[in-house]
């Protein structure tokens, strides 16, 4: 057994995130949305990451983005692109690596669109920004990656606003706009949450048919459980801003560690598995203001013993590449 | 389950006029039902599924009225449905209620939880004022809440908690049929377990019966007894759930059966199962709506529109299965 502090240093990794811990300084007090998280991911692999609303999936990813805004704060840790310390980037510096060799899907297209300017000339934009091309070849791509997208007839969606665009549509051109520059690490949050099956299926089809050209990392970010089993090499998943256990997608599926793992893989109603009853966790998250000083999940665990009330458990690694944080692992 | 019908729906439309121009010209119709013919038994739970904009709400809240329908008949209990009017209908409606998928804007922010479970006592003068507070105690604990949540705000409750309360208010006045559009989609994992074994507890005791309408196959398969599937409007397949699930027949729910990702099995490659956008309910293609994304289509499926048929209660709207009809 070997304690886990993040800093295993893999030359493969594109990505790596030590301690990281992002504070909220609210009027009520400050909180910790993300509170020491340490992963890395290596080249071409995807980590998906799952965890209750509110757990701070988001807060993770933009922090890495650093794109956290007041009250809100980097307090600690390390975000390591391509061997550079992005937290020690200038904001100028910072703009070009966001974009460029780091993109971000949003949970929300419009986070990223700007209603009143067209698709066209947003990624356009964005490609003159990164590389020394002429506006006529930025053009060019732009296009190509509308198409790319599956977005049909691209020249003429090139000069559509964003809600000329279906919900879908949005999403895919917000796709087009990320990967116009060839990231090498992507973060895609909830790329597909807002979307139907159907239409979830092709967009995740195109990210891994982009992600294998490229040779790109990502970091994909879901509650869906399913989505994260087919989409990920390894998956972490989180409660209450913690990460509580992280494996290969196959171990932590079929042999989760930590029982919040295995409770929520357990409640959701899986397909030609029909159980009478569903497996429920009782009690609700609890708010961030109330979070207990041991493990964030000590609430609602039907494991918990004392000691779990007043100490944070260790991320430790149970079996290679396994990792929990619980003192009473399943 | 019993055999009794509650609901039986002909033929119904409901259509949504397009006016443009300052004289409002009646420029067109968003035809979000178009021509569906089903019945509810007591008891059970009907799933209707589709991907988003199919009609499914539009389709609920015709049944129970609270859309007038363009054209067709239901029939709630035997009785005529649509000509009701004015007190009747009123009095009626008491009978069915509906949960919708989003709790935060479903509940009066400036009431609290007590108010707004008087409420429908009040609305149609139900018990003496005094029994009121009592049986919203009782209301509240059916649903897992406690007697010491009356006088607290919406805001003050979480996604699944507000949740319960919506489901409090709807079997507030023992309704006969409930309407649940998507009560879960918008809750956590672990949240929507919760709700859903607590919907299935209140059908055993109250002999409820559920139109369950969602885009997750998952959780229909393990909540409804049957299962109508949508396509533009349209009911293109309906059966039994082992029925659908096992041995789908018609092409679009073999695709959406086929999209839904699996859990446990491991990174794999990912294959769209359709291609193509929804098409538009304003101009639905020719034929069958689902030829252009249809991977099987034959010549007559762009040309003439297929009827559900088939035996057993598993009917389909399919060209394909054109020879299994008498
Ligand atoms: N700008 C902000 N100001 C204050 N608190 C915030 C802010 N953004 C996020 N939070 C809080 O930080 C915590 C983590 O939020 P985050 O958005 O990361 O959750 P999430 O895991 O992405 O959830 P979801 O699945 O709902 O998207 C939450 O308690 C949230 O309320
Ligand atoms: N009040 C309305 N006026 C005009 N058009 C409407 C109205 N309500 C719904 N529509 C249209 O009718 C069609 C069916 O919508 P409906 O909301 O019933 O779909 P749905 O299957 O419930 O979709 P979702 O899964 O997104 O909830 C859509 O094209 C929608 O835009
Ligand atoms: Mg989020
Ligand atoms: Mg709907």
């Amino acid at each position: 057994m070997r304690f886990w502090d993040g800093v295993s240093v893999s030359t493969q990794s594109v990505i790596q995130v030590k301690n990281l811990e992002t504070t909220f300084f609210m009027k009520s007090g400050p909180f910790r949305a993300v509170n020491n998280i340490s992963y890395e991911i290596g080249q071409g692999k995807t980590l998906g990451i799952v965890g209750e609303s509110g757990c701070g999936k988001s807060v993770t990813s933009f922090s890495l983005m650093q794109l956290i805004e007041r009250p809100g704060k980097i307090t600690n840790g390390q975000v390591i692109l391509n061997g550079k310390d992005l937290l020690k980037l200038s904001e100028d510096e910072m703009q070009t690596v966001r974009g460029g060799e780091m993109a971000m899907i949003f949970q929300e297209p419009m986070t990223a669109l700007n209603p009143v300017l067209t698709i066209g000339y947003q990624i356009d934009e964005q490609i003159l920004r990164h590389k020394k091309v002429s506006p006529q070849e930025a053009k060019e791509r732009s296009i190509e990656m509308l198409k790319l997208v599956g977005i049909p007839s691209p020249e003429d969606r090139y000069s559509n606003y964003p809600h000329q665009l279906s919900g879908g549509m949005r999403q895919r051109a917000m796709i087009a706009m990320a990967l116009s520059c060839n990231p090498s690490f992507l973060i895609a949050d909830e790329p597909t949450t807002a979307l139907d099956v159907t239409i979830q299926a092709q967009i995740l089809e195109l990210i891994q048919t982009i992600q294998e050209k490229l040779n790109m990392t990502v970091q994909f970010i879901t509650h869906d459980l399913g989505v994260i089993s087919e989409i990920s090499d390894d998956v972490l998943v989180m409660y209450g801003g913690q990460a509580c256990e992280k494996a290969s997608t196959v171990e932590i599926f079929n042999n989760p560690k930590h029982p919040y793992t295995a409770a929520l893989i357990k409640s959701r109603p899986t397909l030609g598995h029909r159980v009478q009853k569903l497996t429920t966790i009782e009690g609700t998250v609890p708010a961030p203001h109330e979070l207990p000083k041991g493990c964030p999940f000590v609430n609602r665990c039907s494991r918990a013993k004392s000691e779990c009330k007043d100490n944070r458990p260790p991320f430790i690694e149970v079996q290679p590449a396994h990792f929990v944080a619980c003192f009473n692992p399943v | 389950m019993s055999n009794e019908i509650i609901l039986d729906a002909k033929n119904v439309k409901k259509y949504f006029p397009i006016k443009k121009g300052l004289l409002l010209r009646h420029v067109g119709d968003v035809k979000a039902v178009d021509d569906v013919t089903l019945t509810v038994r007591k008891g059970e739970s009907l799933g209707l599924v589709g991907e988003s904009g199919c009609g499914k709400s539009t389709l609920g809240r015709t049944l129970i009225r609270l859309y007038d329908p363009t054209a067709g008949s239901i029939q709630f209990k035997g009785e005529d449905f649509v000509a009701l009017k004015g007190e009747a209908l009123r009095l009626k409606r008491k009978n069915i209620q509906m949960i919708f998928q989003d709790p935060y804007a479903s509940l009066d922010p400036r009431m609290t939880i007590g108010q707004i479970l008087r409420q429908p006592f009040e609305i149609h003068n139900i018990l003496e004022p005094s029994q009121r507070d009592k049986k919203v105690v009782e209301l509240l604990e059916t649903v897992g809440l406690k007697a010491s949540h009356i006088n607290r705000y919406p805001h003050e409750f979480s996604g699944g908690q507000r949740q319960r309360i919506c489901i409090a208010r709807a079997i507030a006045l023992e309704p006969e049929l409930i309407i649940c559009d998507e009560p879960v989609s918008a809750l956590d994992v672990s949240i929507q377990a919760q709700i859903l074994n607590l919907l299935k507890d209140l059908q055993k005791k109250f002999n409820l019966t559920y139109i369950f309408i969602s885009h997750d196959l998952s959780v229909i398969e393990h909540f409804c007894d049957r299962v109508a599937v949508m396509y533009l409007g349209k009911i293109v397949e309906i059966g039994s759930r082992d029925e659908l699930f096992k041995s789908p027949q018609h092409p679009y729910t073999q695709a959406l059966l086929a999209a839904i990702p699996r859990i446990g099995e491991g990174k794999k490659k990912i294959k769209k199962s359709l291609t193509g956008e929804v098409p538009s309910p304003i101009n639905p293609p020719s034929g069958c709506a689902f030829h252009p994304r249809c991977s099987q289509k034959i010549d007559i499926c762009s040309k003439k529109l297929p009827q559900l048929a088939g035996s057993n209660g598993h009917q389909k709207a399919c060209w394909l299965y054109e020879s299994e009809t008498p």
